[in-house]
């Protein structure tokens, strides 16, 4: 077994904490693991990516090699294609959607989000979304960890385990806000991926998503939402014209 | 015994610790200062480390060199271009030799992800004669500290140990083991070794050739050097490129390798190689230092030696496992899909709100008036202001010589010659070169942006902010009537240029301080 993440977005947003959790949860359960990060100059505002590598057996570069990658990681869609090349042929794509817009040239976002949708195997997530809705914007990060948690080798209890270490110094509110940012990332990640897979369009996916209410997010009610919604669609308007949040156990009400 | 999640950098600062230190000497430098922080951080509570930071990596290497005069163990540690600084004292202390171990950790920066060059480091471990330690991986970074100061110790000369940035900034566990106590403070009063006047400096440079066979001898007997003959093709090593090497070989591969950790190179197992295969490969992070000396002037007969000079490794950048991969001649591995150059860059970029940008602007309006005006400027966050947008200054060379630079060009008769500089900067290297073009009344101004920390390291204690900084420039004789202090914000945008217009004018050295704290060291509550 052996996986290698690559984990991007840009300086400042929080992709060593992510790391931490990653590393640290790939400590306790006794895999080898190695993880290189960016310093200095580059993390002023630059894009920044950090290479994850855990294995049960010894792990040699610090750097994956093109092909090697199972995962990119993206706390942001634009860089989420940055190192897309690096992806072995089944790799996936875990992105924010959520743009950081630093630089004059930025892609318009609808023809960011295209190309993102454009990607066989990705899960895509608003984290501004999620982590507003479990009480900070800061916690999109750890939106991001768990969304990629299901695809990650660790019991969720482990993941969380260090999600609480990462930010006990900051007190007991931080921590839960950014546990629930987790399961809201995860669920969420789940849900589009089970759209995804019952013939959603990625597009579509997303836009429902956004709808619902993220407290009752449920991986396993993609299904149902799928047959909902259609596969040309034509169900999804109904529910975007709903005038508040839709609980996710609601499919039948669309239907 | 313990594990601990390290960076490498934190692994030597961890392996110093135990390996019984009682100094820590550096100046931030990408990719070494979380060495240094380490320590800072680590030893804090005991307060039985000193670890403080000094205003230049020559101060560095001769506080270390004191202490270990003083009988007691003392890392230094640096980035490659701040070895440049401490040269001269690096280089002589060779001479002298050591009481206390004495460890020198210099990161270099192949690729430049952080520096103006990726000079080797290693040359300079040749040139001085001295040892050179080469860690593979995190483990080894805190392992090879605990035997460099055994080293230093046994053999009485200071002791190198090279990173590189992908094993400064690359974290996985680290196995530790016991503490190692400090020494015993017992200074070394053997006069003639430490008094390098010409009649003892001739007996004591004889000394140091003196030892080379014996460092020779360890570094053949080294496990860190390992020889494995197998197939007629040959594989040599340095440092971390072996994991770039075994990342793509399968374990019954066919090569012979010669995996090199510890310098000087061990020549008796390089001829061990030689005389067993028919062609060879040199993978090194770096210059082709051992590329360059196994091929020598005229090359090895019947053998084909490869590298970065026969362009089978590119001849500068980062080694990576792709370059070597492809050096090993194997397909590449099948991806997703092909890289597309379409993508819109995210350069670095000065944080919002910063002061350095209010002083770049300012000092751009004040210029306006001269027909293409260039500005000297030096290392630090606002080298960033040579990008849009702001394309405020237009050199950027070595700590400090913004000032010196300027003062060549107004000798020249450039007009006007602007020189910009942080305050750290400026107490690093920027001095003396003021106090000279103060004293020779050269037409310069320069603008000292203090933002009262080391920004660009992570905002780090500055030696020279506020009114030490003030002294400090009154101290070099400047005229109290051109020394201005400026607050860099929106607000004052107006005035700020119109002083920086006057002393544009006035023909003479002037100092203007743009006096205005780090917005990031105040988040961080580092000022």
């Amino acid at each position: 077994m052996e996986k290698n993440i690559i984990v991007a977005g840009v300086g400042g947003q929080g992709i060593l904490s992510i790391a931490f959790v990653i590393d640290n949860a790939a400590m306790d359960a006794g895999f080898h693991f190695k993880q290189a990060e960016v310093h200095g100059m580059a993390q002023r505002g630059g894009a920044v990516q950090s290479n994850i590598r855990y294995s049960d057996s010894e792990i040699w570069s610090d750097i994956i090699p093109a092909g090697k990658v199972d995962m990119v990681l993206s706390v942001e869609p634009l860089e989420a294609l940055r190192y897309r090349h690096y992806l072995r042929p089944e790799g996936w794509v875990v992105s924010s959607t959520t743009p950081f817009v630093n630089i004059p040239n930025y892609p318009e976002t609808e023809s960011l989000l295209d190309d993102l949708s454009a990607i066989k195997n990705i899960v895509m997530v608003d984290t501004a979304h999620f982590a507003r809705a479990a009480g900070s914007r800061r916690a999109q990060n750890m939106v991001m960890v768990g969304a990629a948690s299901p695809m990650l080798s660790f019991e969720e209890d482990r993941l969380l385990n260090f999600v609480e270490k990462l930010f006990a110094r900051k007190g007991e509110k931080i921590v839960a806000v950014n546990q629930r940012a987790f399961r809201f990332g995860r669920a969420a990640g789940l849900f589009f991926h089970g759209l995804s897979d019952a013939g959603v369009t990625k597009r579509d996916a997303l836009r429902l998503v956004g709808k619902l209410d993220p407290e009752t997010i449920d991986g396993n009610l993609s299904s149902a939402w799928a047959k909902a919604i259609g596969d040309d669609g034509s169900g999804l308007a109904a529910v975007l014209a709903a005038d508040k949040a839709v609980a996710c156990d609601q499919a039948a009400a669309f239907t | 015994m313990n594990r601990e999640i390290l960076l490498g950098d934190e692994a030597i600062g961890l392996g110093a610790i135990h390996a019984g230190i009682s100094g820590v000497y550096g100046y931030p430098g990408t990719p070494s200062t979380e060495i240094f922080e380490f320590i800072e951080q680590r030893t804090k509570k005991a307060g039985d480390v000193h670890a403080f930071w000094s205003t230049n990596e020559k101060v560095a290497y001769e506080e270390a060199l004191g202490m270990s005069w003083a009988g007691k163990r003392a890392l230094v540690c640096m980035k490659h271009v701040g070895l440049n600084v401490a040269a001269d004292a690096f280089m002589n202390s060779a001479v002298t030799g050591t009481n206390g171990g004495l460890v020198l950790a210099v990161a270099d920066d192949p690729g430049m992800h952080s520096s103006q060059n990726e000079q080797d480091s290693r040359y300079f471990a040749q040139f001085a004669l001295i040892p050179c330690l080469e860690p593979r991986n995190q483990q080894e970074c805190y392992d090879l500290i605990f035997e460099a100061f055994e080293l230093s110790e046994k053999i009485e000369v200071p002791v190198m140990v090279r990173l590189v940035t992908r094993i400064a900034h690359s974290r996985t566990a680290v196995t530790t083991r016991s503490p190692h106590p400090q020494n015993e403070l017992k200074p070394d009063k053997q006069i003639r070794k430490w008094t390098l006047i010409p009649v003892n400096a001739r007996v004591q440079y004889k000394g140091l050739t003196d030892k080379q066979p014996e460092l020779l001898r360890l570094a053949e007997e080294s496990p860190h050097n390992s020889l494995e003959l197998r197939g007629k093709s040959g594989i040599i090593v340095c440092g971390l490129a072996g994991n770039y090497l075994f990342e793509n070989l399968e374990p019954d591969h066919n090569y012979s390798t010669l995996s090199i950790a510890q310098y000087p190179l061990p020549a008796g197992k390089v001829r061990s190689l030689v005389e067993h295969v028919d062609e060879l490969l040199i993978l090194e992070d770096g210059y082709p230092l051992v590329e360059n000396t196994v091929r020598g002037l005229f090359g090895l007969e019947g053998i084909r030696v490869r590298g970065r000079m026969t362009g089978e490794i590119p001849r500068t950048g980062e080694l990576n496992p792709d370059i070597v991969r492809e050096a090993l001649q194997l397909a590449p591995l099948p991806t997703a899909c092909e890289l597309t150059g379409d993508l819109s860059n995210r350069p670095p970029a000065l944080c919002q709100g910063c002061p350095h940008t209010d002083s770049f602007k300012a000092l751009n309006d004040a210029l306006n008036t001269y027909d293409d005006p260039q500005v000297f400027s030096d290392i630090g966050c606002y080298a960033l202001a040579a990008l849009p947008p702001l394309e405020a200054v237009h050199s950027c060379v070595a700590m400090g010589a913004s000032i010196g630079m300027a003062a060549g060009a107004a000798h020249a008769g450039y007009s006007p010659a602007v020189a910009a500089i942080g305050d750290s900067t400026f107490s690093h290297g920027g001095i003396t070169p003021l106090m000279s073009a103060v004293q020779q009344n050269v037409n310069l101004n320069v603008l000292v942006v203090d933002n009262s920390t080391v920004g660009m390291t992570g905002t780090q204690r500055s030696m020279s902010t506020g009114t030490t900084l003030d002294q400090i420039i009154l101290g070099t004789g400047i005229s109290e009537d051109h020394f201005r202090i400026i607050e860099p914000i929106p607000r004052n945008h107006a005035q700020n240029v119109e002083v920086l217009r006057e002393e544009l004018a006035f023909d003479g050295p002037s100092v203007v301080i743009a006096r205005r704290a780090c917005i990031e060291a105040l988040k961080r509550k580092a000022i």
